[in-house]
């Protein structure tokens, strides 16, 4: 009793040894991501809270309080991503749709490829070229826009001459997150159930019909967590609204002229340069706000993922 | 068979007729699409348009006549088919245009700038007739994104075989999943903000070290990392585990011998797309790294320029252009700066695509 256990542990410690560091090692790389993301928090709140009290000279011009400050920001970052969105979406469902069902193979597979080759374009090339090529292109439209339909509170004009305004940099926002909501619809879309598609065929269906009845109701909420996905990615981005938009101050939903406030990112990369400590305590300060939304919208996409995950699972 | 023929012969052809609705011919969408692209061209040369708008009113064309043939000919709902399905392409096609122009403008105004002065001076002169070029940005973005790759892959590949092989489905392991969720949607600029935040409360407000910017992209890269081992170390087969354990292997060694192996193919995939992911990030490495004209080896002190913070720059602040015309110097060096950039990218991207086909897991089929 008291001498057989003794016997095994003798041959094993070696194995216990090399099992524990590696669990150890396994376990410490996971609990550091929980420091690492509680560190961000952190030191982002350390350095950020005292920029929500600043004396009012810090928020100026345009304001004289925090919540002043940040409100024309917050109005522009969810502007533009708005803007983004609404462009991008029917257009990520158009191609996705052409990828998983309407394209031949021969024609789907390298344009999923060149889809994955947008996605992988940096940031700041998209800015160079959309402040380069696009704001230059787009210029007369504004013009135009602004004589046949300038009646409508969007292109209340006047068209700015640079064309560098929030619509410029929502289209160019459009172009980045296309190949996310496209990537992650085209992979909802492909699941629909072939026998439902089938059935829809059988019944006579056209093959729009087909799309309506079986693929859509099927990919829906995945539908809409890609757009929730997108939504936060573009909420997030810097460059390109930084070098796109030649920003005013006022909230005003005036697409066409250069009077739209900056986005939250894009705003700090302007002027972390003026390097005060009080002025990148409030830069910080709008940092936190955007990261709460983005966290706020990438956790409703998650949880409609979940939800729809679950759903189909059953 | 000629009893039963013989009552409905009389009355067959016209049967048959009701149960064929009129078809358009295969060849109608291409008919109609040349039309359209005729009757654009036409408009075109006449009101003197561009070929971007000329096509667009081609697409508009198409779209509007297709369903509207169809409708004459066919029925409502074939007309709403064709409608959808010309919508549906122009969307795709839509969507090439801006791909097609952005890589024709990096590489009609990016590859002339290429050369060997380009690639192997630093911006630092100390006259103005001296060449510059992007060395010190590519030394920047070689060394900040190495360290990153350093810091972000070890703790990476470690988290995911803690979620797989270790965590079953704990409070830990759910948890752990959970906030590297929450990672892959922080904002480059926040991740930048951190390292910002970290540095003045260290150093001091004016310390700047490339280190810096290693960390801010190791946070952007780690959950990159994680999802795509994770996804790997999943597509191990037990029957491997097993296999192993049942020869007494142990736990540690038949993760580090027969489990990391088999998925070592797409790791590396993934890995190779994480630092693709993070190569051309710019926010975080514009407040953290800043910018010099110097080259600076030492990742540890001092600023540190990298590419994408480069072109940031020079398309801002370009300079004074030459008085003989043409666009100021910056432009250019940021068109060959984007023009490099992009072929780091896309490199990456086809090492990733070549590793993850020759070293795809062996699933045993």
């Amino acid at each position: 009793m008291t001498t057989t256990p003794a016997a095994p542990p003798a041959a094993r410690p070696k194995r216990r040894q090399g099992d524990r560091i590696f669990a150890g090692l396994s376990r410490g790389a996971g609990l550091f991501i929980l420091v690492a993301l509680a560190g961000v928090f952190v030191f982002l709140a350390i350095e950020g809270i005292p920029g929500l009290t600043q004396p009012s000279s810090f928020y100026a011009p345009q304001a004289s309080t925090f919540i002043g400050y940040v409100t024309p920001l917050l109005f522009g970052t969810i502007l533009a991503a708005v803007i983004a969105v609404i462009i991008a979406a029917p257009l990520s469902f158009g191609i996705a749709l052409v990828i998983s069902h309407y394209a031949p193979r021969s024609i789907a597979v390298p344009a999923a490829y060149v889809v994955d080759l947008l996605a992988a374009v940096p940031s700041v090339v998209f800015g160079l070229w959309g402040i380069n090529v696009l704001a230059r292109k787009v210029a007369p439209g504004y013009e135009w826009l602004y004589e046949h339909l300038g009646f409508i509170p969007f292109f209340a004009g006047p068209p700015s001459t640079t064309g560098r305004t929030i619509l410029t940099a929502g289209i160019v926002l459009a172009i980045m997150i296309l190949p996310i909501i496209t990537a992650i619809s085209r992979e909802i879309f492909a699941q629909t159930p072939r026998l439902h598609q089938e059935a829809a065929l059988a019944l006579g269906a056209t093959r729009w019909e087909m799309v309506r009845l079986t693929v859509f109701p099927y990919a829906k909420s995945g539908m809409v967590s890609a757009v929730m996905l997108g939504l936060g990615r573009a909420l997030g981005e810097t460059m390109a609204v930084a070098m796109v938009l030649s920003a005013g101050g006022g909230i005003t939903f005036n697409l066409i002229s250069s009077s739209n406030p900056a986005s939250i990112a894009s705003n700090i990369a302007n002027n972390y340069k003026e390097g005060t400590p009080g002025k990148v305590a409030v830069l910080i300060a709008t940092g936190l706000v955007l990261f709460l939304v983005t966290f706020l919208v990438n956790f409703a996409a998650r949880w409609l993922v979940g939800r729809s995950e679950r759903r189909m699972a059953r | 068979m000629s009893t039963t023929t013989q009552a409905p012969r009389g009355s067959a052809p016209t049967r048959v007729q009701s149960l064929q609705r009129p078809r358009l011919p295969r060849w109608a969408p291409l008919l109609v699409a040349l039309g359209a692209v005729a009757g654009a061209a036409l408009l075109g040369l006449l009101l003197g348009w561009g070929l971007l708008s000329t096509g667009f009113v081609a697409l508009l064309l198409f779209v509007v006549l297709m369903p509207v043939w169809s409708l004459v000919v066919e029925n409502r709902r074939a007309a709403v088919d064709r409608l959808m399905t010309s919508l549906v392409w122009s969307a795709f096609l839509i969507a090439l245009v801006p791909l097609l122009s952005l890589i024709w403008t990096v590489v009609s105004k990016g590859a002339p700038q290429i050369n060997a002065t380009f690639l192997t001076f630093s911006q630092f002169r100390t006259d103005l007739s001296q060449p510059v070029g992007i060395y010190h940005a590519l030394i920047g973005t070689l060394l900040i994104t190495l360290g990153a790759t350093v810091i972000a892959v070890p703790i990476g590949i470690f988290t995911a075989i803690y979620i797989v092989e270790y965590g079953q489905k704990g409070r830990l392991a759910r948890s752990i999943t959970f906030l590297v969720d929450v990672m892959t949607g922080i904002p480059s600029i926040v991740a930048g903000l951190f390292a910002f935040a970290l540095w003045i409360l260290l150093f001091g407000p004016s310390a700047r070290a490339g280190l810096g910017g290693s960390i801010a992209l190791a946070i952007l890269m780690i959950p990159i990392v994680v999802r795509s081992t994770e996804e790997m170390l999943r597509l191990v087969p037990d029957d491997l585990r097993e296999a192993s354990y049942a020869l007494g292997v142990p736990k540690w060694r038949t993760i580090a011998k027969v489990v990391l192996p088999t998925a070592l193919g797409g790791i590396v995939t993934g890995v190779t797309l994480a630092i693709a992911r993070v190569v051309g990030e710019t926010a975080p490495l514009l407040l953290i790294a800043g910018l010099t004209t110097r080259t600076n080896f030492n990742l540890f002190d001092g600023r540190m320029t990298t590419l994408p913070v480069l072109i940031f720059t020079q398309n801002a602040n370009p300079g004074i252009p030459p008085p003989s015309g043409g666009e100021p110097p910056g432009i250019g060096i940021a068109w060959g700066g984007a023009f490099v950039l992009i072929v780091i990218v896309m490199l990456l991207n086809l090492v990733a695509r070549v590793v993850g086909k020759y070293f795809a897991p062996k699933t045993g089929h």
